[in-house]
C-alpha cells in the first residue's frame, strides 16, 4: 500500500516537471502566432476584466499600503526636493527668456515647434497589472485594438516615454517598459549640438539607461535633457516622434580617449514603478509608413 | 459537498485569487524598494499543510497561471514552484516540524528558490543580464520582505485550507499529549503517573 502511494505521487510529479520542460521548450522555440501563444493571449483576454476589476476594487489597499512605504522616504525626498527648487527657480528663469525667444523665432521661420501630444491621437488607459520580476518589465492596460492600439505604438505617462505596446489584444495591451533588456530607441540629447545615440537599458541595472553611440566629444553635462530624436530615413521613420522626454543624463564622465564615441548614463523621467494611466499614441507618425529599427 | 473535491476546489480558487491579488495589489506596493511576492508562500504553505503532492500540483497550477497573466515563457515559473510545493511537503511528511517559526524559514527558503531560480533559468534562456550586484540585492531584498509576510501569509493559508484537510496530524498528537491519551479507558494520572512540578 505504503509503496503503492510513493509510486503514484513520484509519477505524479514526473508528469508535472515533464509538462513545465515541454511547455517551456515548446513556447521558448515558436514564434509568436503559434498556437501556445494565441492560448496564452486568450487567456490573458478573458482574464483581463477581472484584473481591471481586481484592481480597481483593491486601489484603496494599495494606496494604504503606498502611504505607508511613501512617509518613510518622505523625509529624505522632502530635503532632497528643496535643493531642487532652488535649482530649478534659477533654471526657470533662463528657460523662461529662452521661451519667448524660441516662439518669436519660431513664428519667424514658420515652424510649429510643440509636441502637440494631442496630434498623434493618445488613448488613455489605466495600468491594471504590472510584472514584479526584474526581467520581463512589462504592465499590462486596459485598452486594445478596439481602441484603435496597435503593436509597437509608443506609450507615454509621468511625463516622458514608458515603452511600447509588444501585444495587442482586443480589450488589453501589454507594453514593454523603456527598462526591458530588449529595449532600444535613437535619443538626442540636449546639448548645445543636439547629439544623438542610442538610448539602451543598463545591462544588470534595469532601472538605468545607458546613452551609447555619443560622438567622443560631445558636451553632454549632468542634468540635460534627453529626448526621443523621432529617427528618419526616407519613409521610413522611427516608432517614436521627436521630442518625447525620456530622461536625463545621470553621469557625464569623459570616456576613455581611446575609444571613438562616448556613451553616458541616463535616469529615466517615468516613475515606471508607480504608473497608474499612460498614454497610447495611436498615430505617431500620421499615416506614415513605420520603420522596424528603434 | 462531495469530500473528494473540497480540497482541488479550494486549492483552485486559492491559486487564482492568490495570482489576482499579487499582480493587482502586491505587485504595485513597493517595500525597500521591492514588491513582495506571495505566491511562492501560498504554494510553500500548502506543501507544509497538504503535503508533497497537494504541493506540487499546487505548485504546477499556480506557476502556470503566473506565466500566462505575466505573458511569459510558459514553464519556467510552474518548474520552480514544483520544486517549492513539493519539498516543503517532503519536510512536512518526513519531519512534521512543529515549531511555529517554520513557515518564516521555508518561506525565506521559498522565495530564495523562486529569485535565484528565475535567475538562473532567464540566463540559460539567453537573457542578456550579468550577475551584478543590483540583481543579487533585490534578491535579496525580496527574500527579507517575504520573509517578514510568511508567517499571516501562513496562517491565511491554514485558515482557507484547514477545513478540507483529512486531519493535522499535529493538531492529533497535542490533542493525545494534552487530554491523557486517545484512549477514553485510561485517565491522564493512570499513564503518566504524578507529574514532577518542575518539569511542568
Amino acid at each position: 500500500m505504503y509503496d503503492k502511494q510513493v509510486r503514484r505521487r513520484r509519477a505524479i510529479l514526473a508528469i508535472l516537471v515533464a509538462v513545465s520542460l515541454i511547455l517551456l521548450t515548446a513556447y521558448f522555440g515558436e514564434s509568436p502566432s503559434s498556437p501556445l501563444h494565441t492560448v496564452q493571449r486568450g487567456i490573458v483576454e478573458v482574464l483581463s476584466p477581472i484584473q481591471e476589476g481586481a484592481s480597481k476594487a483593491l486601489k484603496p489597499v494599495r494606496d494604504i499600503a503606498g502611504w505607508f512605504s511613501d512617509t518613510f522616504s518622505a523625509k529624505s525626498q522632502r530635503d532632497q526636493l528643496k535643493k531642487e527648487v532652488q535649482t530649478l527657480r534659477t533654471q526657470l528663469d533662463h528657460a523662461q527668456a529662452a521661451l519667448i525667444q524660441n516662439a518669436q523665432l519660431s513664428k519667424l521661420v514658420g515652424l510649429d515647434n510643440s509636441l502637440g501630444i494631442a496630434s498623434f491621437q493618445p488613448v488613455t488607459a489605466q495600468v491594471i497589472s504590472r510584472d514584479p520580476t526584474l526581467w520581463y518589465a512589462t504592465i499590462e492596460v486596459d485598452k486594445g485594438s478596439d481602441d484603435g492600439v496597435r503593436l509597437n505604438d509608443p506609450v507615454v505617462g509621468d511625463g516622458g516615454l514608458v515603452g511600447k505596446i509588444s501585444t495587442v489584444m482586443p480589450t488589453a495591451a501589454i507594453v514593454t517598459l523603456i527598462t526591458e533588456h530588449s529595449f532600444a530607441v535613437s535619443a538626442t540629447v540636449q546639448d548645445s549640438l543636439g547629439d544623438q545615440g542610442v538610448l539602451l537599458p543598463e545591462v544588470g541595472n534595469p532601472n538605468q539607461l545607458l546613452l551609447q553611440n555619443l560622438p567622443r566629444r560631445a558636451p553632454v553635462q549632468t542634468g540635460q535633457q534627453v529626448v526621443t530624436s523621432g529617427f528618419k530615413s526616407g519613409s521610413l521613420d522611427s516608432l517614436y516622434p521627436a521630442g518625447i522626454p525620456i530622461g536625463q543624463v545621470a553621469d557625464s564622465n569623459v570616456q576613455d580617449d581611446l575609444l571613438n564615441n562616448q556613451q553616458v548614463k541616463v535616469n529615466p523621467v517615468a516613475d515606471l514603478r508607480h504608473l497608474d494611466v499612460v498614454q497610447i499614441l495611436t498615430a505617431p507618425h500620421g499615416g506614415s509608413r513605420r520603420a522596424q529599427v528603434p | 459537498m462531495n469530500e473528494t473535491l473540497r480540497l482541488p476546489l479550494r486549492l483552485a480558487i486559492l491559486a487564482f485569487a492568490t495570482v489576482v491579488l499579487q499582480q493587482a495589489a502586491v505587485a504595485q506596493v513597493s517595500i525597500f524598494g521591492v514588491s513582495a511576492d506571495i505566491t511562492p508562500l501560498v504554494v510553500m504553505s500548502v506543501g507544509l499543510l497538504a503535503g508533497s503532492l497537494a504541493g506540487a500540483i499546487m505548485g504546477f497550477f499556480t506557476g502556470l497561471l503566473v506565466d500566462l497573466i505575466l505573458v511569459q515563457t510558459l514553464g519556467v515559473t510552474s518548474l520552480l514552484y514544483i520544486v517549492i510545493g513539493y519539498w516543503c511537503g517532503r519536510l512536512r511528511e518526513l519531519r512534521d516540524p512543529s515549531h511555529g517559526l517554520v513557515p518564516l524559514a521555508m518561506g525565506a527558503a521559498a522565495t530564495a528558490v523562486a529569485g535565484i531560480g528565475l535567475a538562473i533559468i532567464q540566463f540559460l534562456l539567453g537573457v542578456d543580464a550579468p550577475v551584478s550586484f543590483l540583481l543579487a540585492q533585490q534578491i535579496f531584498m525580496t527574500i527579507l520582505v517575504n520573509t517578514l509576510i510568511a508567517l499571516p501569509v501562513y496562517a491565511l493559508v491554514r485558515r482557507i485550507i484547514r477545513p478540507a484537510l483529512p486531519d493535522d496530524p499535529r493538531r492529533r498528537r497535542r490533542r493525545a499529549y494534552t487530554t491523557g491519551g486517545l484512549s477514553p479507558l485510561e485517565s491522564r494520572s493512570q499513564r503518566l503517573g504524578q507529574i514532577p512540578r518542575s518539569s511542568r
